[in-house]
C-alpha cells in the first residue's frame, strides 16, 4: 500500500541574488517553481521543463544548472543567481549589454537562460573560440534562431572579461 | 510528479538503511534523469533519499597507479580534472560528448551509470513497454526503432543504454565499487550493465539496497592514441546513433594493445575481447580495422528502421581507430571529422 500521507512542508533557506530567503516547500517543488511561483522571480523561464531547452538556467554556487531538474529542498543553503541578480548598481552585466549590442535575441524567451548559461561559461574559462562557445552553449536552444548574434555577444563579453 | 517523502542521508550506511526501510525509495544525486522520469510518471518513488551531500567527491590515485573516482564527482568536474585530461583523455572526451554543460555540472558519475534508456516508448506511459511495465510487451519491435539496438537484443526489449561516459569506461577496463548492507563488492564496468534478455526492467546488476560509491580506473589510460567518435542527428546535445571509444598502443606501426567499445547500439556498452585480440600484432591499417569492426559487430541484427546502424557502426569503428592510431582524436568542439 502506497504511503498517501502528504509530507510536511520542509523549511529551507536559499540565498537568492545575495538575499537570504526563507521558505517552506513540499519535496517535489523544483527550484524553477520555487523561484517563479514562491519568490516571484519570473525572469527565469519555464520552457520544456525537462532539461532539454536551457531556458531555466540559473547559477547555483556559481555553476550553471537547469533549475527545472533541481529540487528546491536539495539546495537548502545554496547561493542562487538568476537573471535578476546579474546587474550591479543599475549597470547591466557585460553579457546583458553585449546581448543588446549584438541584437542577440528576437522573442527574448530563451534570453535569461542564455545569459545565465553564458555567465557560467565565462566563469568556467573553457571556451576559447567560436566553435567552443557553440559547443558549450548547446544546452540553450533559441527557437528564433538568434545563434549567430548570441555567439557574437558572448565573444564580446569574453574579450572584455 | 507523484507525492513522495524526502530524506537526506547522513552517510553511506544511513543511505543503505533508508533504502532497506522503504522498498519504493530511490536514491537521488544530480537528479537530471530521475526528476525528468518522475515528471513523466515513469518513475514514481515513495521516497527520495538525497545522497548529494555525502563525501564521495574525491579523485584519488590508487596504489597501483590508477585512479579512484568518488560516485558523486560531477561529470564536468571529472572531464576537466587534470589527471583525467592528462592520463585518461578518452574518458574526458566521452563525457564532454554527452548532454549539455548544465547537465554535466549537475549529473554525478554514479548517476551517469544509472541513467535509463531514452527509448520513446519507455517514456510514453500510454504504450506497452517491458522495461517500464514488465510483461506488457515491447512497442519498439514493430514500432519506430531507428534509434534502437542492433546487438544483444531480445524479443522483450531493443532499448539502448544512452551513456557516453560508460562507453569509455568499458574500453578502459574500469571497475565499479559498490557498498551494500554486508560490506562492499567490486565488479567490472562491463558486468555492471545487463543485456535485456527476458528481464529488461533490470538495467544493471546493482542489487536493491546497494549503492555505487566509486569508479576505479586501471593505470593504463591510453593517453597517446585514442578517440571518442560520436555520430548523432545533430552536432551537439543529442544521444548517439553510434559512438565508438577506440584506443591503441603502437610499436612503430604495429598494434600491441587495442581497446574498442560501442555506444548507442546495445543495452550496455558493447565491447568484444575477440575484436581487440584480432588487432594485436597487426599493422594499423584500415583493412585490419575493418576486420576488427566485423568481429565487434558479429551477430548484429536490424529491425525495420535501424539497419543503417550496422554499416554506420562499421565505418565509425574504422574511422575512430584511424583517428586513434594517428593521434588525432575527434574534437568534441570542432566538429569536422578528421
Amino acid at each position: 500500500m502506497a504511503d498517501l500521507t502528504i509530507p510536511e512542508r520542509i523549511p529551507i533557506n536559499l540565498v537568492v541574488n545575495g538575499e537570504s530567503r526563507a521558505l517552506e516547500v513540499v519535496p517535489w517543488t523544483t527550484l524553477l517553481d520555487a523561484l517563479r511561483d514562491r519568490l516571484q522571480l519570473t525572469g527565469t523561464k519555464k520552457g520544456c521543463d525537462h532539461g532539454q531547452c536551457g531556458a531555466c538556467t540559473v547559477l547555483i554556487d556559481g555553476r550553471r544548472v537547469n533549475s527545472c531538474l533541481t529540487l528546491a529542498v536539495m539546495k537548502d543553503g545554496a547561493e542562487i543567481t538568476t537573471i535578476e541578480g546579474l546587474a550591479r548598481d543599475g549597470t547591466l552585466h557585460p553579457l546583458q549589454q553585449a546581448f543588446i549590442d549584438h541584437d542577440a535575441f528576437q522573442c527574448g524567451y530563451c534570453t535569461p537562460g542564455q545569459i545565465c548559461s553564458a555567465a557560467g561559461l565565462l566563469a568556467e574559462g573553457r571556451a576559447r573560440d567560436a566553435d567552443e562557445i557553440r559547443e558549450l552553449m548547446s544546452g540553450n536552444l533559441c527557437r528564433c534562431g538568434a545563434y549567430l548574434n548570441i555567439v557574437a555577444a558572448i565573444e564580446q563579453a569574453m574579450s572584455r572579461s | 510528479m507523484n507525492n513522495f517523502q524526502y530524506s537526506r542521508a547522513s552517510d553511506v550506511a544511513d543511505a543503505i538503511r533508508l533504502l532497506a526501510a522503504d522498498p519504493g525509495a530511490k536514491l537521488i544525486a544530480g537528479g537530471t534523469n530521475l526528476i525528468d522520469l518522475m515528471k513523466e510518471n515513469v518513475e514514481r518513488p515513495s521516497r527520495l533519499i538525497d545522497i548529494s551531500r555525502l563525501p564521495l567527491r574525491d579523485v584519488e590515485e590508487t596504489a597501483d597507479g590508477g585512479l579512484r573516482i568518488g560516485a558523486l564527482v560531477p561529470n564536468s568536474d571529472l572531464a576537466y580534472h587534470p589527471l583525467i585530461e592528462q592520463r585518461y583523455p578518452l574518458l574526458a572526451s566521452a563525457i564532454l560528448a554527452g548532454a549539455s554543460a548544465q547537465l554535466r555540472n549537475m549529473a554525478s558519475v554514479g548517476g551517469n551509470l544509472m541513467q535509463r534508456t531514452r527509448c520513446p516508448y519507455f517514456y510514453d506511459t500510454t504504450t506497452p513497454c517491458n522495461k517500464r511495465s514488465p510483461g506488457t510487451g515491447c512497442s519498439a519491435l514493430d514500432g519506430l526503432n531507428r534509434n534502437h539496438a542492433i546487438l544483444g537484443t531480445s524479443n522483450s526489449c531493443i532499448a539502448t543504454n544512452p551513456s557516453d561516459m560508460s562507453v569509455a569506461l568499458a574500453a578502459l577496463g574500469a571497475l565499479v565499487h559498490i557498498a551494500r548492507p554486508s560490506g562492499q563488492r567490486t565488479i567490472a564496468l562491463t558486468d555492471f550493465h545487463r543485456l535485456p534478455e527476458d528481464k529488461p526492467h533490470l538495467d544493471t546488476n546493482l542489487g536493491s539496497g546497494e549503492i555505487i560509491i566509486a569508479i576505479e580506473l586501471p593505470p593504463h589510460g591510453f593517453a597517446r592514441n585514442y578517440s571518442y567518435l560520436k555520430i548523432r542527428d545533430r552536432l551537439s546535445y543529442a544521444f548517439a546513433l553510434v559512438s565508438v571509444a577506440a584506443a591503441v598502443d603502437l610499436e612503430g606501426n604495429a598494434i600491441s594493445e587495442a581497446r574498442l567499445a560501442l555506444g548507442g547500439v546495445a543495452h550496455k556498452p558493447w565491447r568484444s575481447l575477440e575484436a581487440e585480440a584480432a588487432l594485436r600484432g597487426q599493422a594499423a591499417t584500415p583493412d585490419h580495422f575493418g576486420r576488427a569492426a566485423d568481429l565487434l559487430l558479429q551477430g548484429a541484427t536490424a529491425r525495420s528502421h535501424n539497419g543503417f546502424k550496422i554499416d554506420l557502426a562499421r565505418r565509425a569503428v574504422v574511422r575512430a581507430l584511424m583517428q586513434a592510431a594517428s593521434a588525432t582524436p575527434q574534437s568534441q568542439a570542432h566538429k569536422k571529422i578528421a
